[in-house]
């Protein structure tokens, strides 16, 4: 469990995140919503660390992060699972390396052991014959998957997610929320996804968190957002026609 | 920020980079590969260009002590004084800040402006020791391997350019590179190497490690971090010169 309290941050005297508070539960994906710059990843490299908050607390499972020593903090970190916006793999090393990489790092597995490992997370995410390649060689949508199976590989407490199923086609996200949730109530781990995407909301937000300008301005369950009159989940929910529509079959006013 | 922020921010970095690796193989494999990048690939430049200069070395002094009185051999005595010295060690750090320098600056500054410095922080790995370490060890256990072999072959290329254009004769070279040999100019040499190779490993990694933005500033990044690593092997030069010689 996450537990984050009133916590600030800004850049250069510029607010970004404002009063922010939420709790992540084990076993249960929550997904963070909101506009392009609402604050979504400042708010996801503040959890991580990578970000120091001005105010509030932020606490994995009791552990305040801000209290922990430098070599806590590497060793909390070796339970936490992310996948960057921009995938952030490493472009020096093969897709197998890349996901082998954190098990080499902190495991005393045999080379064998490790194969077998990486090639499990590999298929899971659809990604078989791609070992040899070299990031650059491979498509955007591919490096995401490579990405998600390198933050799965050591069984991740804490999984993050930044728009895991931006720039892919429908099929292959759903694929990838679904994978992410499954590993999420499998392993009772802590998942939170950064997304703009309303069709991961229907799939698989247990918990769905909508930022806007650095406030969260709504929290709730995925029925929750189709019946909130709260204007500012209307207003994202329902900038899409389709989503507009299907509101308007559910509410009766159309027929099919 | 001005240079006493930049300096601690430095000596900060130094002391998280020399920590014990976390894992063993990992750096085994880095430093091989660095050794590759950063020593192996110099060699082909250091041989060329410390063999043409060692020529040029001689032919302008020969040309310059025209007098009688002055004998021949002093010609390859001057040669080997001014390779062991100055050129081979002081020189061949300023080309290989230029050559290596933009490299690490632009491989670190790469990985921290598409996160994946970030990536590595949030395993776990502490990215100083994993990225700079085996750069700062390949280095100073290659330089000085790459100095002497500069040394070496631009006796060996002022020797040929001597002979060939009839400026001085083998036997009088020869005399003259054992006149006054002084043992402690060759470890003279090798500490500057030393010093001048951690500052090439380090002064880059700091310029890439800590760059904001995107390709721009690392292309900028790179730029500074070359000016910095020469301007900094002159002003140490200097000191330790002074401190070693006089
Ligand atoms: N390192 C930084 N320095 C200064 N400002 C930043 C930095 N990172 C983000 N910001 C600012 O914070 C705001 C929120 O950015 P953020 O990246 O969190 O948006 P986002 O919700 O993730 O958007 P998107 O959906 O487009 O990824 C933006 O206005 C951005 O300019
Ligand atoms: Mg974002």
């Amino acid at each position: 469990m996450i537990e984050v309290k009133n916590i600030y941050k800004g850049f250069n005297g510029v607010e970004i995140l404002k009063d922010v508070s939420a709790v992540f539960e084990n076993g249960k994906t929550s997904l963070i919503i909101g506009q392009s710059g609402s604050g979504k990843t400042v708010f996801l490299k503040c959890l991580l660390g990578l970000f120091e908050t001005e105010k509030g607390i932020i606490s994995f499972d009791g552990r305040n992060y801000a209290e922990l020593g430098i070599k806590v903090r590497r060793k909390l970190r070796e339970e936490i699972g992310m996948v960057f916006q921009g995938s952030a793999l490493y472009d020096s090393l093969t897709v197998e390396q890349n996901v082998m990489f954190p098990i080499k790092m902190f495991k005393n597995s045999s080379q064998k052991e490790m194969l077998i490992r990486v090639n499990e997370v590999l298929e899971r995410v659809n990604l078989e014959k791609s070992n040899k390649k070299y990031p650059s060689e491979l498509s955007g949508g591919m490096k995401k998957r490579v990405a998600i199976a390198r933050a799965i590989v050591m069984n991740p407490k804490y999984l993050f997610c930044d728009e895991p199923n931006s720039g892919l086609d429908p099929q292959t996200s759903t694929l990838i929320d679904n994978l992410i949730h499954e590993i999420t109530v499998e392993n009772n781990i802590t998942t939170i996804i950064n997304s703009h995407d309303m069709n991961s909301v229907m799939e698989i937000g247990d918990k769905i968190i909508l930022l806007k300008d650095g406030y969260k301005v709504w929290d709730g369950t995925k029925d929750e957002v189709f019946y909130t009159d709260n204007e500012a989940v209307t207003s994202f929910v329902y900038s899409s026609n389709l989503f507009k529509k299907v509101r308007e079959v559910y509410t009766g006013n159309i027929k099919l | 920020m001005n240079y006493i922020e930049h300096t601690g921010k430095y000596f900060a970095m130094l002391k998280q980079i020399f920590r014990k690796p976390q894992k063993w193989i990992i750096f085994k494999e880095s430093l091989f590969r660095e050794m590759e990048d950063i020593g192996i690939n110099s060699i082909g430049i250091t041989a060329f260009i410390s063999f043409f200069v060692g020529g040029v070395v001689v032919i302008q002094m020969a040309l310059n002590l025209e007098n009688p009185f002055i004998p021949r051999y002093l010609i390859g005595y001057a040669t080997r004084m001014s390779l062991v010295l100055e050129f081979s060690p002081t020189l061949m750090s300023i080309i290989l800040a230029g050559k290596v320098g933009s490299y690490i600056t632009s491989s670190i500054g790469t990985m921290r402006v598409t996160e994946q410095i970030d990536a590595l922080e949030v395993m776990g790995v502490n990215s100083l020791n994993y990225l700079v370490l085996p750069k700062i060890i390949a280095s100073v256990v290659f330089y000085p391997l790459l100095v002497t072999l500069g040394i070496f072959l631009g006796i060996y290329g002022g020797m040929v350019a001597g002979v060939l254009t009839d400026l001085i004769s083998m036997p009088d070279y020869i005399t003259g590179l054992r006149t006054d040999l002084d043992p402690f100019h060759f470890t003279y040499s090798m500490i500057k190497t030393v010093v001048f190779a951690f500052v090439i490993a380090t002064i880059p990694a700091y310029h890439g490690y800590y760059v904001h933005g995107g390709s721009l500033e690392v292309g900028r990044a790179g730029t500074k971090a070359v000016v910095w690593t020469s301007v900094v092997i002159i002003v140490l030069n200097y000191f330790l010169t002074q401190m070693l010689l006089s």
